[in-house]
């Protein structure tokens, strides 16, 4: 027996049953001698029963259709596509605007159009374009068949290797191909339980056949990049720059 | 969103239940139910709470504590917490079980902070800490919340048979 005093919140808690084994039992000793609170408990005890057996055969009802949420989530489809389509008209009148004013201002700044900083840049477009997207992320799903693999394979050509990062808390949804204007992409896509997604994009380098990994930084878009054997990888993500390191030096690893 | 589906389908009865907890009228309540459903389906992937079943639950209750506040300013009447016990109680009839509709009629007679309290804790058997994310309020609150609910329910309940009496010398209920 604790010497603690009986309170107000163990009777309530008492009545919820959410008491541990010692505690009830001494509410239940306390109650033994107090009649007063142990005729409250027990009215509410009653209420709590009356409540619930008057509210029962409501959850025991057929749930009516326009609550199914199959439905519901099929419904709200249509919607975001017709959200994204004005959107992408803008995506493309900005882009004729950005590309016409890049045009003629190419001779004073020199964007980077090579080398794993164009990679990097690619990866963060496909990330913007995919990562938001919650109907069709991936083209092809990672359900543990081979189709995957043999996507990737055709990209890249050769062998591919599907880095694994459960590690670190991230599950592969799947990947696509991605036009670049350096040849196709290998576009592989995770996610975390948070929702957090990572986007990978691997492609056949030019320019920078190795290179040590470097940090890059598109608004809320961290990237790391790096180029090994021809091949050049960028991770990106919308988290700290730091973890994606950490992320990135795995996958590295596996590669 | 295969995981919304597991997760989420199954609550559908008990949201539900809570939704007409709190609003009687079938249709409203379930109107509340979809609207809550669907911000569910949109928000799914942002949510940052673990709790997916408080998480819900929150939306739902906003949503009908919203509905409940539109109805008293259309209505433009007293709100229930300014009504005299009694005439909460008058459509309580006569039979003392607390069974069946006396003991909505008299939930119906609370404010809808306990209404809601009672619900969460007593109906749906969440835990203090996730009726105190659902009120968005300490826990500390939910316990002194819950225990002036329960006690106002008990007096209603215990009060009803005496409330059954003529209101006014015009009105005489006759069974």
């Amino acid at each position: 027996m604790t010497n603690r005093p009986i309170n107000e919140d163990d009777l309530q808690a008492f009545v919820d049953g959410a008491l541990d084994a010692e505690r009830h039992q001494e509410v239940a000793a306390f109650l033994g001698t107090n009649k007063d609170a142990a005729k409250r408990v027990s009215a509410y005890q009653q209420g709590s029963t009356a409540l619930r057996s008057a509210l029962g055969p409501i959850a025991a009802e057929p749930i009516p259709s326009r609550l199914n949420l199959a439905n519901i989530i099929e419904k709200q489809r249509p919607a975001k596509r017709s959200r994204v389509a004005p959107m992408a008209a803008a995506a493309v009148i900005l882009l004729a605007i950005g590309a016409s004013g890049g045009w003629l201002l190419k001779g004073y700044i020199m964007p980077p159009t090579e080398g794993v900083a164009a990679l990097a840049q690619e990866a963060s477009a496909s990330y913007s374009a995919f990562a938001a997207d919650r109907l069709r992320p991936v083209e092809v799903r990672a359900d543990g068949g081979d189709d995957l693999k043999n996507l990737a394979s055709a990209t890249i050509g050769g062998p591919a290797i599907i880095p694994d990062l459960s590690k670190a808390g991230y599950r592969l949804m799947g990947g696509r191909v991605v036009p670049t204007p350096h040849g196709s992409g290998l576009m592989l896509m995770y996610d975390d339980d948070k929702g957090n997604r990572l986007v990978m994009l691997t492609r056949r380098m030019q320019i920078d056949q190795d290179k040590p990994m470097v940090a890059s930084d598109q608004h809320d878009i961290r990237g790391w990049s790096w180029a090994s054997n021809g091949l050049g990888y960028s991770l990106v993500g919308a988290i700290g720059s730091k973890y994606l390191h950490t992320i990135a030096d795995e996958m590295r690893s596996q590669i | 969103m295969d995981d919304l589906l597991t997760h989420v389908e199954p609550m559908i009865p008990a949201l539900r239940r809570y939704a007409r907890g709190l609003i009687r009228d079938r249709e409203a309540a379930d109107d509340i139910v979809q609207d809550c459903l669907e911000r569910v389906v949109t928000n799914w992937t942002h949510r940052r709470d673990a709790n997916a079943r408080s998480w819900v639950f929150a939306i739902l209750h906003n949503l009908a504590v919203n509905r409940i506040r539109q109805e008293a300013r259309r209505a433009g009447r007293v709100t229930i917490d300014e009504m005299p016990e009694a005439t909460t109680a008058v459509d309580a009839s006569q039979d003392s079980t607390l069974f069946g509709q006396d003991v909505l009629a008299a939930i119906e007679g609370l404010p809808p902070d306990y209404r809601s309290i009672l619900l969460l804790v007593a109906v749906e058997d969440l835990s203090y800490a996730e009726a105190a994310t659902v009120l968005n309020v300490p826990v500390g609150t939910v316990m002194s919340r819950l225990s002036r609910a329960r006690e106002q329910l008990r007096l209603l309940l215990e009060t009803k048979p005496t409330s059954a009496k003529p209101v006014g010398p015009f009105i005489r209920r006759v069974k």
